[in-house]
Parts: structure tokens; sequence; C-alpha cells
């Protein structure tokens, strides 16, 4: 027992004094504990919806007045015609429309019975289906409360239209996503410890002591990386359209290039970890918990990025797997054109060319 | 296998997939000896040596140390016996002090005996005020002794000391023996393995392991002189190249 | 023009709150075409001396250059000229031999083709391996294989650091023949050793311990500074004679020295009141003689005197 307690007293010692794991350590949890808690949340509030109201009567008025009211929604469209819709969609701005008929209040009072549009945006099927259903609840109150107080039993309708993915297949959200994740793992992890592995293994002394410029050495290590993600993507790309049934509605080249761009990217983000990371598990732990993590959590593919707090939001801008995100999910499943994602290829551009900078003036040429 | 032996090894093999690595050696060392274990790198040494110290089980053969079997009584032979190699030092991190602590706990020894070992230690390598320094801020001569000393917390039978004095100067290497010298002369048996030639002549008997088989055994006079040789550096020459002496 | 000029280096390393001097104000030259030694244990610096001297660390203080060009400004070009094999190797395990050989040729925009007879001799021992991987071979191929990649690009001035450690004695002893065959080729070799008796092969040495310079000179050179006589002494029983001899009043030091104990006597020795001495003592097979000295000794002598070997006859 005794020979035990001395065991559990020498290892304190190795975690004490080791302060940089420790910090990771101590800290991952809590901002695990702080991220799942506030922010990632399968609930969605304050979603952001817009309203075409036909009608413009008192009911519509009425049932418009109690989605505003409630905490999961808020309005920030009024949508004027049918025209209207699509490009609210297509720019992401709203993520539900409610679509009231002509006449809907007296086709409420005289007919017995109205439809109201619900049209969701699919292309996260589970936001959708929330969000199509809080609204069905509210409009389902609605009508309890007001069927209470009169005498005619009438009934609301609700007609539910998904875009872009009716039939509400999960795979639709998360092929960009897993797009995402690989090409983090393959170009990222795997780039930086290569690199590092070469300076642990002393043969990257024997490499700077020779004529050759090592910016060349390390080009020379990225490219493997880089065609094989290229066979990753065209494998997902390929398991996708044939096997899950997720079809690429946009552009396949556009596709391609935002891809080619991204990969470019996340190699860039793997020289600036080899570049700081003192040893393969170094570059191997940072690489996790800096980009892999963030990936899975702030990019918007398992929790949506609008429900988050403040912080977390301006966090995953910083994500390049955020933008990624969107790009792949706006071409491949709404099959938007480069004039909807111009910005965002425009802003990982901008991060490739700072994350390379950053490498290639760090990258030491000397041993220490 | 005989009273008076502390190490008794029996066609000892080991097997590592179609590679043998040891050969069948056969071996007895007696209580207070100083056995070397020479050999070239990859000759199977160390193998030997971790399968002596309960760390790997043998493929085939016999073996006892300190009496216990090896098969059925490894963990049993680790409280008996102390190991020390050039890779293995102290815990870095951790001062002279902490590692005596942690070891003499290992190994059991109240806290009394963990305390006037410690004091002895720091009296005989004069350590002072060392003693609480961590030891990666110690010279690299002081660490060769002190791992040693740490080995023997718990006065062990037979220490095993794989390559101690790797890449250490020559005074301290001399000390180091020193120091073996003074443990072997209290009754404990030191198996050491070393590259140096010259630390061989101060072994009571040597073995030179070739390929996994012992090729030759004896005191350094004997083997001097079966192998017409003037000291066991041409001796393990004459060996490695293959010009052996026939004997009966 | 010297192949290698060394003038004050300095340099400390720091880890947490602890400062390691690794090179204490060394100043050294080797001479075009020469074989240097550079002996030491482990800790004594040479290989922080290395990597500075191949434009990979730079000194805190002092400067170097190497074939005339200045390590800190003209690190580029130094990089073209030298050959340098580090500790432990650093050849690519998963490669074969021929692949890594062709490698660091390229590396050099050269290829094997180009300065083969330079490596030739050595190749040649390991060609029949050559699509073995390099993690697969013996320590003493592997350094010959190591040794050709560095020699590939046929450098003006090789570096070698520990290229025998770890080695079976008589892969080292073959090392050594190839490294003087080489030095007709006119190349310089600097190369650093923890083995004593390796220093004897070289031109010129400098004995290195803990981040200090003891001195510099030919092996002979420094043998003959060795203050005073060296006597060799024997018996059955060394372990007791060691303690005996170290008691006695004529003796400066007694160090086991595989089979005989050396002992350095006091100034006015003499032999045969000595050996009466020790047969009283109780080694009637006691057997005394005059020894040279060997570099060892030296290094153990200046080790204790680090002013240098001659203060050692102010203890006598």
């Amino acid at each position: 027992m005794r020979q035990f307690l001395f065991l559990i007293k020498k290892e304190f010692f190795h975690v004490w004094r080791d302060k940089r794991t420790m910090l990771i350590l101590l800290g991952m949890p809590l901002m695990l504990i702080l991220i799942f808690g506030f922010a990632l949340t399968n609930e969605v509030k304050n979603s952001r919806i817009g309203v075409l109201d036909k009608s413009h009567d008192e009911t519509t008025r009425a049932i418009i007045q109690e989605l505003e009211a409630s905490r999961y929604f808020d309005l920030v469209d009024n949508i004027n015609s049918e025209e209207d819709l699509t490009p609210a969609f297509q720019s992401g701005r709203i993520r539900l429309a409610v679509v009231f008929m002509e006449n809907f209040g007296n086709e409420l009072d005289h007919g017995n019975s109205a439809a109201i549009q619900l049209i969701g945006d699919a292309t996260d099927p589970n936001v959708a289906t929330t969000l199509i259903n809080y609204a069905s609840s509210v409009i389902m109150d609605y009508q309890r409360r007001q069927r209470a107080q009169a005498d005619l039993p009438y009934s609301i309708g609700t007609e539910i239209r998904m875009l872009y993915n009716p039939q509400l297949k999960g795979a639709y959200n998360f092929v960009p996503g897993v797009m995402a994740m690989v090409l983090m793992l393959v170009c990222a992890m795997m780039t930086s410890i290569s690199i590092v592995r070469e300076r642990e293994m002393g043969t990257m002394e024997v490499i700077l002591v020779s004529p050759i410029v090592p910016i060349r050495v390390i080009m020379a290590k990225l490219i493997p990386y880089f065609l094989l993600s290229m066979i990753n993507i065209a494998s997902i790309l390929l398991l996708s359209v044939y096997v899950l049934d997720v079809p690429i509605k946009g552009s396949l080249m556009l596709l391609v290039l935002e891809c080619l761009l991204f990969t470019i990217t996340v190699l860039a983000l793997g020289l600036l970890i080899s570049s700081v990371a003192g040893s393969q598990q170094v570059a191997m732990l940072a690489s996790l918990m800096g980009l892999f993590l963030p990936t899975v959590m702030l990019s918007g593919f398992m929790f949506p990025v609008e429900n988050m707090p403040v912080l977390l939001k301006g966090l995953s801008n910083v994500v390049p797997s955020k933008w990624f995100y969107y790009i792949v999910k706006n071409v491949m499943i709404k099959g938007l054109g480069f004039e909807n994602v111009w910005k965002e290829t425009l802003i990982l551009l901008g991060m490739t060319v700072f994350f390379m900078t950053v490498s290639v003036k760090n990258f030491k040429t000397r041993l220490e | 296998m005989s009273g008076n032996t502390v190490i008794s090894v029996k066609d000892l093999t080991k097997r590592f997939g179609s590679f043998t690595a040891v050969d069948h050696i056969t071996f007895d060392v007696k209580p207070g000896e100083i056995f070397g274990f020479l050999g070239a790198n990859g000759a199977g040494k160390t193998t030997a040596m971790r399968m002596l110290c309960g760390l790997s089980l043998p493929t085939a053969g016999k073996a006892t140390v300190a009496g216990l079997d090896l098969y059925l009584d490894a963990e049993k032979i680790k409280q008996k016996i102390g190991y020390m190699s050039q890779r293995f030092s102290l815990y870095e991190d951790l001062t002279i002090r902490e590692n005596i602590r942690f070891y003499g706990g290992i190994y059991g020894l109240s806290n009394q005996q963990i305390k006037d070992k410690t004091a002895e230690m720091t009296s005989n390598l004069k350590l002072g005020k060392e003693v609480d320094s961590l030891v990666k801020s110690l010279p690299l001569g002081w660490r060769q002794k002190l791992s040693f000393s740490v080995a023997m917390v718990h006065d062990p039978r037979i220490v095993f000391l794989d390559e101690p004095t790797g890449g250490v100067d020559p005074i301290t290497r001399r000390e180091f023996w020193t120091l073996i010298y003074e443990a072997a002369n209290k009754g404990t048996t030191v198996f050491v393995t070393t590259h140096y030639m010259d630390e061989a002549e101060y072994c009571s008997r040597v073995s030179i392991m070739v390929d996994g088989r012992i090729d030759a055994m004896g005191s350094p006079s004997e083997l001097k002189s079966k192998f017409d040789a003037y000291d066991m550096a041409d001796v393990f020459l004459k060996l490695a190249r293959g010009a052996k002496r026939s004997d009966n | 023009m010297k192949a290698v000029t060394v003038s004050n280096i300095r340099k400390s390393f720091k880890s947490g709150k602890a400062v390691t001097e690794a090179v204490r104000t060394v100043s050294l030259d080797v001479e075009d075409g020469e074989l240097f030694g550079i002996i030491g244990p482990d800790g004594s610096g040479k290989t922080t001396l290395f990597r500075i001297l191949t434009t990979l660390m730079l000194a805190d203080e002092g400067t170097a250059t190497v074939d005339g060009l200045d390590v800190v400004k003209d690190f580029r070009e130094i990089r073209r000229r030298v050959g340098y094999m580090p500790g432990r190797f650093s050849l690519y395990p998963d490669l074969s031999v021929e692949e890594n050989l062709t490698f660091f040729a390229t590396l050099f925009n050269t290829s094997i083709d180009e300065n083969y007879d330079l490596v030739k001799d050595i190749y040649s021992q390991i060609e029949r391996f050559k699509t073995r991987k390099a993690g697969a071979l013996s320590g003493g191929m592997k350094q010959k294989l190591a040794l050709s990649c560095a020699l590939i690009h046929r450098p003006t001035v090789l570096f070698l650091d520990e290229p025998t450690t770890g080695v079976d004695a008589v892969s080292r002893k073959e090392f050594w023949e190839l490294l003087r065959n080489l030095q007709k080729q006119k190349i310089t070799i600097v190369v650093s050793t923890p083995y004593m008796d390796e220093a004897g092969l070289c031109d010129r040495v400098a004995l290195m311990q803990q981040g200090r310079i003891l001195d510099i000179d030919s092996p002979q050179g420094i043998t003959k500074k060795f203050f005073g006589e060296l006597w060799s002494a024997r018996a059955e029983k060394m372990y007791e004679l060691m303690l005996s001899l170290r008691e006695m009043q004529g003796v400066v030091s007694c160090y086991p020295f595989g089979q005989v104990h050396h002992v350095v006597p006091k100034k006015d020795f003499n032999i045969s009141q000595a050996q009466d001495e020790i047969r009283a003592m109780g080694f009637p097979d006691i057997h005394l003689a005059p020894i040279s000295p060997t570099i060892e000794d030296c290094f153990m002598n200046l080790m204790n005197h680090p002013e240098g070997q001659m203060t050692a006859g102010n203890e006598r």
C-alpha cells in the first residue's frame, strides 16, 4: 500500500511540474463545459424567420404576433412576394418562412379552414424540423385558444415544404461536415506531425546543413498530403452522390475549386503548427484541440452557429472550416453559384495567405 | 542448480518470431562475483539481462535468480534485485531526495530506512545541499553514481547494470567501478554489461556473447591465455573476427 | 588559410530556471587537410560546438569561421561546402540504403555517380545491401552509410559528431581506417568521440570537459606534457591494492586501468622502497613497472589540474 502511495506521489510531481500540459488538462474541461453548456444546444432559439402575409387581416396579424413573441423566433423579414422567398433562403437570411394565403381570415371564418404554408431550409434537416414543429405548435396553440372562445370549429391546416432537402436526409448536413473534418485531419495533423518528426529524428539537421532551401523540403512534404486529400474529396463526393443519394446541385467545378482552396488553407495551418510544436505529441495535440475539435463544434456542422452566444459566434469566424462548411453547403446542397459564396471564398483565401506568411516567417533555418 | 549459485541459467532462449535473440545460453554466477557480460550491439546481452530481471519471459530454457524460478516467481525476483541502465537514469524532474523516497517506497523501505539511506548517500557521494536539487540540473558524472546508489537502496542481493558507464568521463567511470567493487565486497553480486574492454578486466568472470550464443566464458586471465591475447580487447577482437583457438 | 577557426565561443542553454553552460569560451584552429579529434565525454560540449560550426546554432559570444567563411554571415555558403554527420546517424530508417544516398545527393544538387570515386571505398562495403531498409542495418553499416551520405557532395570540411558511439569495436577500427584514407583526398575532417583511445589516430586533438578545452595538441604532444612519472601496479587482489596504494604517502593518485593500476607517484619515488612497502602491506606478488602515459591518463590529469598538466608538479 505504501508502495502505491509513493507511486501516486511521484506521479503528482510529474504532472505538477509540467505546467503546459496541466493547463490543457485543467482548462480543457472548463472550456468544454462552457461551450456545451451555453452555446451548443440543439434547441433552437432566436431563429431567423420570414413572413409572407398575402392577407394582411386581423387573424394573420394575431398569429404573426404570437410567432414574434415566441423566444424561438426572430422575425427578420417581411416578405412581399413569392419571388422574394428564394433569395431570402439562398442568402441564408431566414431558415423558415411562414406564408399566409390571400383572404386568410375570411376563409377561416366562412370556410372553416385555411392553410398556412411553412417552408423550412432543410439543408440542416434537424433544425428545419425543429423550427417547423415550433411554428406548428404556436399555430396550434393559437387555434386552441380561439376555439375555446368561439363556437365555430375551424382548423388551420399547415402545409409543410422542406427546401433543398425534402427527404430530410441527415447526410445533406454531414457530408460537408465530414469533408471538413477529414481534410483537417489529413492535411493539418499529418502534415504537422511529419515535419516535426523530421526534426525529432535528427534528419532535419542534415537537411539544414545543405544548400537546399528548406522551404522546398517542406513543400515536398505537403504535396503527398495534398494529393491524398484530392483522393479523399473525390471518394467522399462519389460516395455521397451514388451511395447516399446526396446530389451535387451546384457547379461541380466550383465545388472542387473551393475544396482545393480549403485543402491549401489547412495545409498552411499544418505548417503553422509544425513551426511552433516542439514534438510530435504536441503537434498532434495542437491539431486535435486547436483544429479538429473547433471544426466539429464551431463550424455549424453539428450545432447551428446562429444559436451560439456572441463570444462563440465570434470564435467560429476564426475557424476556417466554418467558412468552408458554409460554401460547400451552399454550392453542393443549395446549388448556388459563386456570386453567393465569393465573400466566404475571399475570407478563406485571406486566411491561407496569412497562415502561409506566418509559417514561412517562423520557419527556423537553425536548430533553436 | 547448486546451492552456491545466485544466478543459474540453463539453455535459456528467447525468440522473437523467427529471430533468435538469445540462443541456449548456460552459465552460473556465484555470490559476490562481478560477472561481466560482453558482446557487440545486437548480440543479445540486453535481451538476456531483461529475462534475468524478470522483465521478459524466456521462450525456452530454465533459470533461477536468487533462488527464485524465472517463470513462476518473476515478480518476487524484482523485489530482490536492483537494476540500472544507461538509458534509464533517475527522474529528471524530481530531486535526488524525492527519487530516493520514491524508489525506497517502491521496495518497501520504512520511512526511517529511507531517511537513513538518504543521509548515507548524501555523505558517501558528498552531495551536500544538492540532494534537494532537481536531477536535471546535475552534471552527468554525478547521475551515474546516483543511479547506482538508488538501484542499491534496498540492499539487493544482486544488481544488474546495463552499460552503466557509457559516455561518462574517465574519472567518473573509475569512481563508478569503485562503487561496484565496494558493493561486491559487501557480498552483493554484480551482473554488468559494458562496451569498455578495460572494464572487463575488473570482473571476476566474463562471458562474451556472439549472435545470441555465449562463445567464451571464464575469468579474464583464463580467456587471455586461451585466446593467446594480451588483453580483453584482443580477446574480443579475435572472437569477433571468428579466429577462435580450438580447445578441448 | 585554416580550415576551421574558433575564437572565444560561448553558448548556454536555459531550461526553466536552470542555465547550462554548454560551451565556455572555447578557442581552437584546424589546419587544412587535418584529421582533428575533439575528445570528451557526454556533456562536454562537443555536439554544441559542432552545431555552431555547422551553422545550426548561434553562439552567445565569439566568432568562428569554416573554410574562411563566417559561420553567422556566410552560413548559406558554408552549408553548401561542409559535410555533416550528426550523432545517431540521422538516416531515414524506412528508406533503403540506395534511396538514402540518392536523397542526400539530391539535397546537394549532385548524383551518386558524380562523386562516386570519393565514396567508393566506403560504399562498396555496404553496396550489396543496397535495397535493404536503413533501419534494418547493423550499427557498423549505418555508420558507413551515414559517412557516404555526408561525403557524396565532395565537401571541403567534414564534421562527424560521435560517429563511433554505440558501434562494436571491430567496426570502430575499420571506420578510423576509412577516415585516414579519406584524408588523402585532401578533406579536412573534424571528429568528436568519447573514446580516449581513438585520440591516438588523429593528427591533433582537443580535449574537452564540461564546456572547456583542457588542451590542444598532437597526441604525442599531449602525452609528453604528462608531468612526472607513471607506474603500473599489479597484484592478485587488485581492489585491495588500489585502496592501499591510495593510502600510501608517496602516491598522488591511483586509478584502475584494466589489468593494472596507474599510479602517479610523488617526486622522489623510489621503486624498490615502494615495492618493499607494498609487499609488507600484504601484497607479496606486487609488480611495479614504469609506463608511458596514454591520452586517458593525461585527460584525467587535466581534469584534476585544469590549469595545465604542468601544474600537477606543484603538488609534489
